[in-house]
């Protein structure tokens, strides 16, 4: 059935070449983990490629929180191989590395946000401490110089620096975002990693947290892997979205495709629950 | 409104869409809706094609297709660039992604704008991106809001609180900053007012000139009669079918 009325000779079929080549900075397979009778993750493939921001979404206890442990190389799992490309580092399965190289390739290459901030931050410390703190593992150790890292670090992350003495405990939830959001980019990492970054802050801070980490992307050209409940924000801040369930990815797509054309049967229904 | 006219040496194929076809499958619904089948027509550098078709007929699912927010079922849609021809139906999304980026683009009468950032910066941003100083993407971004019509006083005020005419004025300012290799159009002109229509085609009318591709549905056809090169009709496909 032809809806259309104009002419064509038939194309000769060929192979459509990849034209732009980029190549992924990081790259995993095969990641699978099961704790006890539970498998969190059955198998995963996750590719991510430079200053690209890739969304994760799917149902509470689908595996989100784990692969990002395990992007951050907090785990390892049952089976499977990781890869960052990053300048002098060769081509090696990441999760042969002992915990002093991980920690030191963390320290250098990866900033993570945590939904909570007790995991990601010293509450006893003072915001500029924990975010020193992160350059002092990388080997920084001139006292006045780390206090104006740490002071840049904060006020790139939109945090009112003249407050930056104060421990996170004294902080508003979105304060505390922001001083863990400082110490991830300390380092200008080459990924940053964030695990529902703005779960329960109230809309206004949400948009200037949002706002921050596109202003990051686009002039820092930092990639990230964001996971959230929340819709809009994915909608608003990814390029490409992967929908887990069950620890299995169900379909991945271009943003605006996921939410427009959902392929599977589960994404449908994500993506209608919140219309 | 100025841009680099150059006159299109030969006109150079830009697109190829062959048996290009696209359903949907409602899961929920069990059920299978068909938009068209077998669509086929080519496009070259400098050309406008003009979408018809009723309320439904698959317009807008058409272009989306082209521009990858849909899926196709079958089909090609070969895609020639200086360095290669590239199948966008099935391209990586990363492909896609930097086309996006740097030569296709997707115009539409709604405006999808992060809060709390200012107007003048959600029209400047495609030009930053391209590696364009901040100052000087400013510059151009208060050049366009004001050639479509948008009041001074709203160039730094959120569009989230713009009335549907001024988000759409700064939603054309935003999508036609970058001089785009292909240029998708849907109803980019409802609900405009005359002033702001003009300033549509004249800009329309330079990138015509300077080799753009255009393919699009128009609220008021008569606006771009002077453009057009070749019109599609689509029908409607009435046919929808409860097996899998
Ligand atoms: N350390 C652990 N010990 C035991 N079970 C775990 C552990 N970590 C995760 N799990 C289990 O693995 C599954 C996946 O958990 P995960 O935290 O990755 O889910 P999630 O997708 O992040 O969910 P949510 O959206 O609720 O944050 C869950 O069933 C969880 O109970
Ligand atoms: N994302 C979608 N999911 C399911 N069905 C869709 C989707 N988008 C479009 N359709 C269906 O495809 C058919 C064609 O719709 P489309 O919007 O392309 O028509 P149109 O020609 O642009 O119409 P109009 O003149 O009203 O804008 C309609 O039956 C519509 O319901
Ligand atoms: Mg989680
Ligand atoms: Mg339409």
């Amino acid at each position: 059935m032809t809806a259309l009325n104009v002419d064509t000779p038939a194309v000769p079929k060929r192979q459509p070449p990849r034209l732009m080549l980029a190549e992924p900075i990081m790259t995993m397979r095969g990641i699978s983990k099961s704790f006890g009778d539970v498998k969190a993750l059955g198998g995963v493939d996750v590719t991510v490629y430079p200053g690209e921001v890739l969304g994760i979404v799917g149902e509470s206890g689908s595996g989100k929180s784990t692969l990002l442990r395990m992007m951050n190389l907090e785990d390892t799992p049952d089976t499977g191989s990781y890869n960052l490309v990053l300048p002098g580092h060769q081509d090696r399965n990441l999760f042969d590395l002992d915990r002093f190289e991980r920690r030191m390739l963390r320290a250098h290459h990866i900033g993570i946000v945590y939904q909570n901030p007790h995991l990601g931050l010293l509450m006893n410390h003072t915001s500029s401490g924990n975010v020193a703190e992160r350059l002092l593992i990388a080997g920084n150790r001139n006292f006045a110089e780390l206090r104006e890292r740490a002071r840049q670090s904060l006020a790139a992350s939109e945090f009112p620096t003249e407050r930056m003495d104060a421990t996170p405990c004294e902080l508003s939830g979105g304060m505390q975002q922001r001083v863990q959001l400082a110490k991830a980019i300390a380092l200008e990492p080459a990924v940053l990693l964030l695990d529902e970054p703005t779960t329960g802050l109230d809309v206004s801070v949400q948009a200037l947290v949002l706002d921050t980490l596109k202003r990051l992307q686009r002039d820092r050209a930092i990639t990230m892997v964001l996971v959230s409940h929340d819709l809009g924000v994915i909608r608003t801040m990814a390029d490409r979205v992967m929908v887990m369930r069950r620890g299995l990815v169900v379909e991945q797509g271009l943003a605006d495709q996921i939410f427009q054309d959902p392929q599977h049967a589960y994404t449908q229904q994500l993506v209608h629950a919140e219309l | 409104m100025n841009i680099q006219v150059s006159t299109p040496k030969t006109s150079a194929l830009v697109l190829r869409v062959d048996g290009l076809s696209k359903q949907f499958e409602m899961h929920h619904l069990k059920r299978t809706l068909f938009a068209f089948e077998n669509i086929q027509f080519e496009l070259g550098e400098g050309e406008f094609i003009l979408l018809k078709g009723e309320n439904g007929a698959g317009k807008s699912t058409l272009l989306r297709t082209l521009y990858r927010s849909y899926l196709p079922r079958a089909g090609h849609v070969f895609y020639h660039t200086r360095e290669g021809i590239i199948d966008l139906a099935s391209a990586a999304d990363v492909d896609i992604a930097m086309l996006r980026r740097r030569e296709i683009g997707f115009v539409t009468q709604f405006l999808n704008a992060r809060p709390r950032v200012a107007a003048e910066e959600v029209v400047a941003e495609p030009l930053r991106q391209a590696g364009t100083p901040h100052a000087q993407a400013l510059v151009e971004a208060r050049r366009w809001l004001d050639a479509f019509g948008v009041k001074k006083q709203l160039w730094a005020a959120y569009p989230s609180t713009f009335s549907g005419g001024e988000q759409q004025k700064v939603n054309l300012a935003r999508a036609l900053i970058l001089p785009q290799r292909l240029l998708l159009l849907d109803e980019p002109t409802a609900s405009l007012d005359r002033d702001a229509r003009r300033a549509l085609v004249d800009r329309l009318t330079e990138l015509k000139a300077a080799g753009v591709a255009m393919i699009g549905v128009f609220h008021h056809p008569e606006d771009v009669a002077d453009l057009i090169d070749r019109e599609i009709h689509l029908k409607a496909i009435r046919v929808e079918d409860g097996e899998r």
